[in-house]
């Protein structure tokens, strides 16, 4: 099943997908466009990997890491499907990167690898949009490039876990203004789900609507205001974000 | 193994009194940027940082007054970051510097627990966002009661010992300039606490310490650090 969260006559309600369109709870039929879309969730813990794609990791002239890169995000960087992403002006290189992200549905603790899937409530897609410039050299990358206000489309909805029997076997591609500018597969990648769920795990409660932020391939070019970016992921959907000037 | 019933405290260890995430910069303090000195011009900092460095402490850290905070596998003393906390009471964005003050509803102490680390150039995941982490309290004071928060003094006591004792008089960016600075890309919502900085050099606790921190005007926040049974 697939679950969105939509605002619709200014009520905020959940909302099923029905072959690209919703059903809200009232019984009433929309489509996409007739919604204001909201992140299919509001996330609690937000972690987010860095390089965790051989091929993007060689792409950045980085060796690739031998434990995982990861950084968290705020509560104030989500946006919706069909919403905007501010560019700030004057910076040289912006991007997207489009990543599976794993939606925890269990608490745990110690969670072995093997029974990592039994935590996981389902997948949604993130732009993980980054502002090179800001990168500095201190708990990098830090939250100016990755947490920024309305920087971080998540959605279009919710899959739930047994609808996506192999997420390590998933196309990702991104569009720019119809443009294939990326594309990869979910097998590439180098800290898979079981491995990351144990590792947080070791250390930390996870609990539900944590949500992990899997990393992208290869293939990041800059956007500008009036791009249309669509992140497209095999088995979920195309969740969609129009670059705006700040 | 300490028994957790010797440990009694008023208040809940259990249940931290802020309900939003905890944000706090690293290096707010020019002491810190000091004694750090060349290694910050140095491979893979190069140079000193820019914008304000933010860090994390996510909801599985924060815990109450009183808690019994246990060591991570295979760590045997944590760092103490004393700080003051500012607790947000509306939404903060872009917020200007001569404002900022009005989104603060009031202020705490904060205790962010560090396991023991050199470099700067990761975020500290694991070193930092371990289970009760962040120990949070003893208790919210209003903006009105404490109207100089930049006056303060955090005491950092180990069984009754001081052993740290700081001011807010050097901070790189001041409160209302650390604010101005964060809610430019940042938005912070209500229940929301940025922390004004952790120095450099802080004490080390280790199983069996009882850990207080004391900011005048507030109150005495304290923890047991213990080993995992």
């Amino acid at each position: 099943m697939r679950t969105a969260r939509v605002k619709y006559n200014g009520i905020i309600q959940t909302a099923i997908v029905e072959e690209g369109s919703l059903r809200l709870a009232d019984g009433q039929l929309l489509a996409e466009e007739n919604v204001e879309w909201l992140p299919p969730l509001e996330p609690r813990t937000v972690f987010a990997l860095g390089l965790n794609y051989a091929d993007h990791a060689r792409e950045l002239e980085f060796k690739a890491p031998e434990s995982p890169l990861i950084f968290l995000k705020g509560r104030n960087t989500f946006v919706g499907h069909r919403g905007q992403t501010p560019r700030p002006n004057g910076v040289a290189f912006m991007h997207y990167a489009c990543e599976l992200t794993v939606v925890i549905g269990r608490e745990g603790k110690h969670i072995r690898p093997e029974q990592a899937y039994d935590y996981v409530a389902g997948y949604t897609i993130a732009n993980d949009y980054a502002i090179r410039d800001y990168l500095e050299n201190y708990y990098r990358p830090n939250l100016r490039v990755k947490s920024r206000d309305n920087t971080t489309p998540l959605g279009p909805w919710l899959v739930d876990v047994a609808d996506i029997p192999n997420p390590l076997n998933l196309y990702l591609r991104t569009y720019v203004n119809g443009k294939l500018t990326q594309e990869g597969n979910t097998r590439d990648m180098i800290f898979d789900i079981s491995y990351l769920i144990a590792y947080l795990s070791e250390f930390m409660t996870l609990a539900p609507g944590d949500i992990i932020l899997t990393g992208t391939p290869e293939g990041l070019v800059d956007v500008q205001p009036g791009d249309e970016v669509v992140c497209e992921i095999e088995g979920i959907g195309r969740l969609i974000n129009t670059i705006v000037k700040e | 193994m300490i028994d957790p019933n010797l440990f009694k405290t008023g208040g809940s260890a259990e249940q931290s009194p802020i309900s939003g995430l905890v944000y706090g910069p690293l290096l707010n303090d020019q002491d810190s940027i000091e004694w750090l000195g060349d290694k910050l011009l140095t491979a893979p900092y190069k140079a000193l940082p820019k914008a304000p460095i933010l860090y994390i402490k996510p909801y599985n850290t924060h815990v109450g007054h009183g808690a019994i905070v246990y060591l991570p596998s295979g760590v045997a003393e944590l760092e103490v970051g004393s700080t003051l906390g500012l607790v947000f009471g509306e939404r903060a964005s872009q917020v200007s510097e001569e404002r900022a003050l009005e989104a603060v509803a009031g202020y705490t102490v904060v205790i962010d627990l560090s396991a023991p680390h050199q470099s700067l150039f990761r975020p500290p995941i694991k070193e930092k966002c371990f289970d009760r982490a962040c120990p949070i309290g003893p208790r919210l004071v209003n903006k009105a009661e404490l109207p100089d928060p930049d006056s303060v003094i955090i005491t950092t006591f180990i069984n009754d010992e001081v052993q740290h004792q700081r001011n807010l008089a050097n901070l790189v960016r001041p409160i209302p300039r650390l604010i101005a600075d964060v809610t430019e890309f940042l938005t912070l919502y209500p229940g929301d606490v940025l922390m004004v900085g952790v120095p450099v050099n802080m004490p080390f606790a280790r199983a069996g310490d009882r850990v207080g921190v004391e900011i005048s005007g507030i109150g005495r926040l304290e923890c047991l650090i213990d080993s995992t049974s």
